[in-house]
């Protein structure tokens, strides 16, 4: 098979790809002025990478992996520096789900049924709208892990190169963020 | 205590291994853990199936988040600005 050269053609790119960077950058940042700055921030970035395009794929694959590692960088400085507090707050909360010395389920945290255990609930507005905004209250660096892990079915390495975290470390950002995600619903879904 | 015991009796571990299985397979020591730990533990059994709902609800939160974006654009303004600066820096 004859694979066909690829070509760019930047007059172009607002008509052609503007509205599709843009929406996949607000799935994943959901924030309107970040996801414009973004946006331009791509295609200026592309200009300067015009003549390093080797055809090998579409424009807009090139143009999306270049917001890709954008979309990186923010959850990379957003989960550092100060974000760490409400890491630190999140790991205190999950303390005491668990005896510290046989690492049973303590009484107070234990997994009770809430409506979700034998169908699947209503896919309802109401249960999406819980579910969300108990994602939002994931520290940011367990939302990117779980954001790229889920929604791009991003390589587990592929995940700890980008955001800095051990393989080690992996494991327990989705035990925990999950642990919290499972606990924020039985407390709000009943 | 042996490492073996450790995680048959361990919730905390057990649970691990239940949100490591949604993403990778785990080792053969591991799954036997884990298959003990279930048998004796109605509580992990209970967050195995809630996990595992859960699992599948938030890939279907992810797939309506995109479907939703993809509904939405730009706006005029916005991109002839953003065209405007392409030409500037086509034409330095």
């Amino acid at each position: 098979m004859v694979t066909e050269k690829q070509l760019l053609d930047p007059r172009n790119w607002v008509n052609a790809h503007a509205d599709y960077l843009y929406s996949y950058t607000l799935s994943r940042l959901n924030d309107e002025e970040q996801a414009k700055d973004l946006v331009q921030e791509t295609f200026l970035a592309a200009l300067e990478k015009v003549n390093r395009f080797e055809g090998k794929s579409t424009e807009r694959t090139w143009l999306t992996a270049i917001l890709k590692n954008k979309i990186i960088d923010v959850y990379r400085k957003k989960s550092s520096g100060l974000a760490n507090i409400s890491e630190k707050k999140a790991e205190e909360e999950q303390k005491d789900f668990f005896e510290e010395d046989t690492g049973h389920w303590t009484e107070a945290h234990q997994p009770l049924p809430f409506g979700i255990e034998d169908h699947e609930p209503l896919r309802g507005k109401e249960f999406n709208h819980i579910l969300q905004l108990c994602m939002q209250k994931l520290p940011v660096l367990w939302k990117s892990v779980f954001t790229m892990k889920h929604m791009d079915d991003a390589a587990t390495e592929f995940i700890c190169s980008e955001l800095r975290v051990t393989q080690a470390n992996f494991w327990v950002i989705i035990h925990r963020a999950k642990l919290s995600l499972r606990a924020c619903l039985q407390k709000n879904w009943i | 205590m042996n490492h073996l015991k450790r995680v048959i009796y361990n919730c905390k571990q057990a649970t691990l291994l239940i949100e490591k299985r949604q993403i990778k397979s785990l080792s053969f020591r591991e799954t036997i853990e884990l298959r003990i730990h279930l048998a004796g533990c109605s509580m992990c059994q209970l967050y195995n199936k809630q996990s595992q709902v859960i699992h599948q609800m938030v890939l279907q939160l992810f797939h309506d988040t995109e479907q939703q974006a993809s509904t939405l654009s730009l706006d005029e303004n916005f991109k002839k600005e953003l065209q405007d600066r392409i030409e500037e820096e086509l034409n330095k």
